[in-house]
Formats: C-alpha cells, structure tokens, sequence
C-alpha cells in the first residue's frame, strides 16, 4: 500500500514522454527551481524536433529562422558526416535567448532526460539570458525572431532581384568580417521597429529615384585649397568627422562606402546585427553552462529526494550529467580545452561549498561572502553581474585549482618547447587564476582591427590598423582573402598595418593593391 | 505551464538550399572528382551515389584570424601529475605548424561527403550536352505497375475487399452462433401473441422468453456482425514493367594508336549506353570484347587497363561476338545491345567481310548498334561531316542506309558522343521480344 502510493507520486515512470507529462514535468520543475533558487525566468515555448531537423537548426548557427548561404550547407554536409559516422552524438536540446524563450527537445530523448533538458535550458540558461546584464543590455530578446524573419525574407527579395551570385558576394565578405562586426564598448542602438525600418528603405528608395547627376558637376566650394596648410589638423578634423578610430569594420563599412547600393548596406547591417546578437554569447560560455548545469543538478537532485524522480530515471540523468562535465586531463586522447559546463558546475558548487562550509583558506581568501551560508544571493548576483572573464577572476579558489590541478604553460613560436609556468600552489594560484581569466576575455582574444584613417577626398584609401599583442600575428592565406574582401565592399585601396600593441612599431603591411599583382 | 508546439511534422530538409548552394559553389571540383571516379570505377557504377571529398581549402571560409605559429601565449591546463614550475618540454611537431599546445588546434581535413545519384548523373551529363528530356528519362528509376498479389490482413481502407470480408465474417457469426434477427423477431411476435391473449395466462412463459430475448440481444451485442479479424484487404506486389533482359558488347579496339584520351572518350560512350539499358530493362549484362588483329573476351578491367600489340582486324570482334551470342545469349531471350569504339584504322580488305557480317547476321540479331569512332580534335574540323573517311567509316555508312537501327559518329570531345544515341532516346520504347 505504503508502496503503491510513493509510486504515484512520481512524475512519470519509464521512458516514454508525451505532452501530458512533458508538462506536469515542466510546472513541478519549475515551483521546485523557483522555490530552492528563486530564478527569474521568461515564459517558455517548447518545440518538439526530430534528429534531421537538429541537424538543420546546427547547420543555420542554431537560430530557427536563417537566410540561405552556401557555408551553411557546408556545416551542415560537416554535421551529418560526424553524425552518421557516430562520430559526435546530436545535441539534446537547442535553446534561444527570445522572449518567449524558445526550447527545442529532441523526439529521441527519453522522458528522463526531457526532464533534465527542461531544467537545464527552459530554467537554467532561461533564467541567465533574462538575468545577465549582458544580454540584457545588448540583445533584444523579444526583437531577434522577428529581424531574423525580416533579413531571411530581405536577402531572398535581394536575391530574386540582384541575382544569387551579387548577393552571395555580399554575404562572403561580411561573413568574413563578422568578427570584427560588433561593438564591443558602446551599446549597439536597439533594434528599430518593423516600421521605422520600412520608413527608412522608403527613404532611401525615394532618394535612388530622386538622384540627380547634375549636382555632382557643380564646382567645389573654394575652402578646399587651403587645406596643405595645416594637414595634420586637418586629418584630426576628418577623423573626428568619421568617428574614427573605429572598431566595427563592417558598421564603417556601411555607413561609409562609397559604392555600395542601399540593399548590399542592409545585407551587412543584417550580418552586423547577428553578428552583435551572438557577442555575449561568446562572452558567458562558462557561465551560461555552468549555471543551466548547476541548476539542473541542484532541481534533479531536490526532486529525486522530494520521491518525484524513480531510481532508474535519476541513475540515467546522473549518467548524462556526468558525461557532460567530464574533464579529461591535459594529456588525455580525449582531452580538447577546458569543458565550460565543468568549470562552470565546478565554480558555483564552490561557492555553494565557501558559503556553507568555509575553511580557513576560504575566509582569507573570500571574506565577503564564506560562512555567509546564503549562497544563492551570490550565486543570483553572480549570473545576473559578471561574465566569464571577471567571474573567474574573483571566484575561482584555491580550493578548486588544487582539485583540478591547473597548471600554467607558457608557449613561445620561437622556442621549441613550453615551460610550465606555475602549477597549483601558493605561488601560483594567482597567476593561474588571473591566465584562465584572460583566456575568456574576448578582448584580449579576438584580432584587435580598426579603422585609423580614410581620406574620402582624396585617394579614398582606406587604412586598418591591427593591434598585435604578445607578437601574435596573422594566417596569411586567410588575411589576404579577407582584405580582399574588405577591398570589394571598399572599392578603392585598402591597407592594414601590424603595429606592436606595447611598442608601437610597425611589424608589417599589407595593401590590396599588392595583392591584385 | 509552457507552450507546445510539435514541430516534427513541419517540412525537413529545411538547409536543402544551402546544399545546393554548396555544391554550385564547388561545381568544379565535384565535376573533376566524380569524373575521375567514372574514369576509374566500373561503368555499372556509375549509376549510384558517390562518396566525393573535396580539399578543405576549396571550401574556406577567411577571416582575420591568428596565425597558430607566431607569438607568445599561455595555456592553462587540467590534470597535473609530475610538473613543478620551470619544467621545460618538447613540442610535438617540432617547430611546424602545430605550435600550441596538445589538442588545442582542430584540424582540417579533407571534406569528404555523399552525392546522391541524380547529382551524380548531373555533373556526368554535364558536358555531354544530352537534351534535358533525354537527361530526365535517364534519372528515371525503372517504373513498376501494381498487380494483385492475394490478400492480406491490413492495408489502406480503399483496399478492402468486400467478398472476402463479408465470407470470413459469415463464417465467424455462424461459428459464434450469433442469434439471427429473425430467431429475435420470432420470439418478439411470440411474446406479443401470448400478452394478447391475457396478462395471466402465461406469465412464467412470457418471463422465460423475455430471458430469452435479453440473451440473445446481449448475444448480439458481444459477437459483432463486422468484426476487425476479417476484414481482408487486396495485396498488391510492385511488379516491374514488363521487361527482358539485355546483353550489352561493348567492342573496342585496343592497338597501339588508342590512347589516354581515346579510351576515356570510349568509357564514356559505353557508361552512357549502359545508363540507358538499365533504365529499360531489368537486367544488363556488359560483354566486353577487345580486338586487335585477334579478338577475345576480357573483363573490364583488362579491357580498359591494358593495352596490346598488333594489327587492326574489325571482323574478329564481330566474329567474337557472334561466338559469345550464341553460346550465352540467343536472341530470343536477350535484346542485344552493341557499342563499337575505334579509331578507324583497319585492314582494307576487313572492312568488305565486316560489312558481309553486319549485313548477313549481326544486324538481324541486334536491337540498336552504334559505331563512334574517335579521331583528334584536329582531324574533327578536316573530316567536318563528311562522308569521306577510313575504309571502315565508308563501310559502315553503307550499313547505315540499310538499317534503321544502326548509328554512327565520329567523336572529338565529349559533347559529340550524344547524337549517336540519338535515334535510340527519341524511339518510342521498343517492344521486347519474348
């Protein structure tokens, strides 16, 4: 009897799911997440998907709603070759940062891991993407569905009208150039509305009819003549004039150019815009996963002792959860770089750890918070105020670097081996924490390129700087194909020069004029 | 309580655009690798998927990004075991391009990846200058008609055979005893009879037949009139159009002046005679038949591999064939296909007996002969179309005249292999002999 009756308490039992118990699941996930960790979370949309149609999403960079481009389809070839070999299993879930948040599950999964997939995306990465200062001041998550809808159905109607090859030219030198298409210290403007976009396409169609040739042979005013007296002022007074120096080549790109028609400047505003929506992503990878993991583990295991989860079904998630924070050593065949979803886990159940049961090391090293016993205010604070970066700088202890054995290997191109730097002790547990922070700063990590100067007056010659740090310089194959790129959406000369981001000397130059030879 | 939608009956293949789009974009290298695989496989291959790879530099995507082999960087890793700080050791790869630290930098293979067999048949058309209706009806899978095949047990409910259902159903009522209507109605009227006559007259006789009544309604009930155990469905078997079997002989001269060049135009006249015959018939056998001054049967591989010494004698291959046509494949039971490719050289006096065996017998026996003989891209502009030509060439053209299913050209490039087969591709369907 006692039996029958813990038996009815669960929230399903076997493997087989259907959307009855795909929701009761989700309500008693949910209270349980709201009540033991008090997310904050968008409403969720959860869209069932069968395993061709993850393919599909995977090959379109996860978005549900993407233009038609020949990389996709190279990625997706590359996705279903790994796939069908075995090679690489699919992913359990797809989840957007969108208001609804939207979730795919896969029709394979068993409803032991629905359940798991349900706390882990519709809850934990939920709760960071409306949280994280981040995403909420430089995404728009009620926005994105309904742009991507707009660029798919733009670059189609550009397509029927241009042709595929022009529009596809387009699209390979802004791809190209996605990297340095977002900005990364001034908030992107917001994404306008439907109208006020229509209005500016009216705009600028109106001003194509209206276009007079005429004006353009109409003398120059006279004040041109002096300008060889003061130069360098002059170019301080252009620069100023473009904004420059400036970070995001293709926003300069479309703003600037001079040959560009209206609908090849919205094609790159379309790349740029993505290109922005995806930044923090890049930017809170440890973080993201580290808390849709930790909060996965934390409701599975409150469930599971509140009789609501089987045996079985706990021993399957425990399995899963544990292949997906798997961290194989350095030296190990598997090993490829740190797993972010076991850094992440690891971190915060630290700081669960210093909260409740601090040692001495704890307290000297984390004063504000060890002992507190109230870890989910940190942790709140934590996912809402910082990004992968600056979390580990603070919160990575020594505890956890003597768990992992992290040490620190320096690698020098010119020397033919590495030397360890430091390893995990007292010495090193600083310097250790402060490389791994540096790893995951995407500022110091992405290939610094500006804009420094164009003379749109003169010989329209466009001058990029890059900034090399620590003599890091780039793939030449792949930096002349993209400046020639650059130089097609451009139209005249375009340079780039090295310079030593220390020293200030020049390390090398590149012009597209040597490349056309 | 969230939203859900079920998406997994929504359209798949949602990145099919960006596939084609990826393979226009490395058309080229598709073209060269397939036709490098014809080249090499067998000709009945050719007709199928084909894995391709394609150089990853072909396909990639640039961007501003270091390089792996310059300046200086740190690495912080997991799972120390023996190191202390200042421990030096060796890069694997010493000093090339793998300057990072183990498994940090993903490799880039070749890209390697499946056409399916229309995109195969694509790029192999794709200078061959075929008519597309022509290029239709070769992508053609053979055609199959439905024929009764007894019935079965399930099936879609337009199948469903009414007899027999009807006859399984009646046996099972009689089986079950199921009580009939009349039998109930014969009770009714006899119940009615008895309360006409006085309430008590009978009343235990009217209780007992309303007992009675009440059974055989539930009876009724139970054993229904339909039940799902017998319906019967008709079963159809996919039957293939009727069809025979096809021999094709691929005859090929294979002295000395063949060359690179000629037998790879030769392969691609009998791959394409061959997708024919395996549209239209269910099964084809390849005879390949290799000639010099001597004739004798090979397998493919000989065939287009291995060159031989020695004269040019026509007949013999024609005289080979007539041996292989009667021992294996009479011409009752096979529709006889025959691919000639040459060079045009021969002997003088063969040219009169080749035409005396076309003439006499070959041609009686075979559905459709084609001759293509090859000659440089220089004489293709001398000879033009006309009618002058090698002694053979001159032969043949006489044959031409007689037979309506005899066709001929002279080949330069790949482009004029096709209006050879012309005749064959606008000809309604023959009729197969049985």
């Amino acid at each position: 009897m006692q039996r029958h009756a813990s038996r009815s308490n669960l929230l399903f039992s076997g493997s087989d799911w259907n959307f009855g118990t795909l929701s009761h699941a989700y309500d008693v996930i949910e209270a349980v997440a709201k009540e033991e960790l008090r997310l904050d979370i968008y409403p969720v949309q959860m869209e069932v998907i069968s395993s061709e149609q993850m393919l599909d999403a995977y090959s379109s960079i996860g978005m549900p709603l993407m233009y038609r481009h020949w990389s996709f389809g190279k990625h997706f070839l590359h996705h279903e070759l790994l796939y069908r070999k075995g090679g690489r299993g699919l992913a359990y879930e797809i989840v957007i940062n969108s208001d609804p948040c939207i979730v795919y599950l896969m029709e394979e999964n068993t409803m032991a891991l629905q359940a798991l997939v349900t706390a882990h995306a519709a809850l934990g990465h939920n709760h960071f993407f409306k949280n994280n200062h981040l995403f909420r001041q430089w995404t728009d998550a009620d926005a994105i569905l309904s742009y991507l809808d707009f660029a798919k159905g733009y670059i189609s109607r550009c397509e029927e009208k241009h042709g595929v090859a022009a529009v596809e030219a387009i699209l390979d030198a802004a791809h190209a150039l996605m990297d340095q298409g977002v900005f990364r210290y001034r908030r992107p403007p917001r994404l306008s509305s439907e109208k006020q976009r229509e209005g500016l396409r009216e705009r600028l169609e109106y001003e194509e009819r209206s276009y007079n040739d005429l004006w353009r042979t109409l003398p120059r005013q006279a004040d041109g003549s002096k300008a060889t007296a003061e130069n360098a002022d002059l170019i301080a007074e252009r620069k100023k004039a473009l904004n420059l120096p400036e970070e995001n080549l293709l926003y300069f790109l479309e703003k600037t150019s001079l040959i560009l028609e209206p609908w090849q400047r919205e094609i790159l505003r379309i790349v740029r815009v993505i290109a922005q929506y995806f930044y923090p992503q890049r930017q809170t990878q440890v973080m993201n996963e580290g808390c849709a993991t930790f909060v996965h583990y934390t409701v599975m295991n409150s469930l599971f002792d509140r009789g609501r989860i089987g045996e079985g079904a706990m021993l399957e998630i425990l399995r899963n959860h544990s292949n997906v924070v798997f961290q194989p050593g350095f030296d190990d065949p598997r090993f490829s770089g740190i797993n972010p979803y076991a850094l992440g886990l690891g971190m915060m159940q630290d700081i669960q750890r210093i909260a409740t049961e601090p040692t001495a090391e704890d307290r000297d090293w984390f004063p504000e918070f060890a002992g507190s016993g109230d870890w989910r205010t940190i942790l709140l604070d934590a996912w809402a105020n910082h990004r992968d970066e600056s979390f580990i700088r603070q919160f990575l202890s020594p505890a956890l670097i003597r768990k992992w054995r992290l040490f620190l290997l320096s690698d020098a191109a010119n020397e033919s081996f590495y030397s360890v730097a430091s390893i995990h002790n007292e010495r090193g547990y600083r310097r250790i924490r402060s490389a791994l922070a540096q790893r995951y700063d995407i500022g110091t990590n992405n290939t610094d390129i500006q804009v420094v100067d164009v003379d749109l007056l003169g010989q329209r010659h466009l001058r990029l700087q890059h900034k090399v740090r620590d003599g890091i310089t780039l793939e030449n194959g792949s930096c002349d194909a993209t400046l020639r790129h650059v130089q097609a959406l451009w139209g005249y000369e375009v340079s780039l020069q090295g310079v030593d981001a220390q020293t200030g000397a020049t390390l090398y130059e590149r012009s597209s004029r040597q490349l056309a030879d | 309580m969230p939203i859900f939608i079920d998406r997994r009956l929504n359209p798949k293949d949602k990145s099919l655009g960006n596939r084609q789009r990826f393979l226009h974009r490395v058309r080229a290298e598709l073209k060269r690798s397939v036709q490098e695989q014809i080249r090499s496989g067998k000709i009945a291959d050719a007709d199928g998927e084909h894995a391709v790879s394609i150089p990853a530099k072909g396909t990639s995507e640039p961007n501003f990004r270091a390089a792996g082999d310059s300046g200086r960087r740190q690495h912080v890793l997991p799972g120390n075991k023996q190191f202390s700080p200042g421990d030096k050791m060796p890069k694997p790869g010493q000093g090339s391009g793998a300057g990072s630290a183990p498994g940090l930098q993903e490799s880039e293979d070749d890209f390697r990846f499946v056409l399916s067999r229309e995109e195969v048949l694509d790029l192999f058309f794709e200078d061959l200058e075929l008519p597309d209706m022509v290029k239709l009806s070769l992508k053609e899978i053979l055609s199959s008609k439905p024929r009764r095949a007894g019935f079965s047990t399930s099936g879609s409910p337009t199948n469903i055979n009414v007899a027999r259902t009807m006859r399984n159903s009646h046996g099972r009522r009689i089986a079950l005893q199921r009580p009939k209507r009349t039998e109930i109605e014969a009770i009714l009227a006899e119940l009615t009879r008895i309360e006409a006559e006085g309430p008590d007259t009978a009343r235990d006789k009217a209780a007992a037949l309303r007992v009675e009544l009440d059974r055989l309604e539930r009876r009724r009930r139970v054993i229904a009139f339909i039940d799902p155990v017998d319906i019967r469905f008709n079963r159809f078997d996919a039957q293939p159009l009727p069809n025979a079997n096809a021999v094709m002989f691929c005859l090929m001269d294979v002295s000395g002046s063949m060359g690179e060049r000629e037998k790879d135009l030769a392969k691609r006249f009998f791959v394409l005679l061959h997708l024919f015959l395996k549209r239209r018939y269910d099964r084809t056998d390849i005879v390949f038949i290799r000639h010099t001054h001597t004739a004798q049967e090979v397998d493919e591989d000989t065939f287009f591999l291995s060159t031989q010494s020695g004269g040019t004698v026509v007949s013999t291959a024609l005289e080979e064939m007539q041996r292989v046509i009667a021992q294996r494949y009479p011409s009752k039971d096979w529709n006889i296909y025959v691919a000639q490719a040459s060079d045009g050289d021969n002997f003088a006096s063969d040219s009169e007996r080749c035409l005396r065996l076309l003439d006499s017998e070959i041609m009686r026996l075979c559905q459709y002969f084609a001759y293509v003989e090859i000659i440089d891209e220089r004489e293709s502009e001398i000879f033009g179309s006309t009618d002058n030509g090698t002694s053979l060439w001159r032969a043949y053209l006489s044959v031409k005249e007689r037979w309506p299913n005899f066709d001929m050209t002279r080949i330069a490039r790949a482009a004029d292999i096709y209006p050879v087969f012309r005749q064959l591709f606008t000809r309604q369907p023959a009729r197969p002999r049985n």
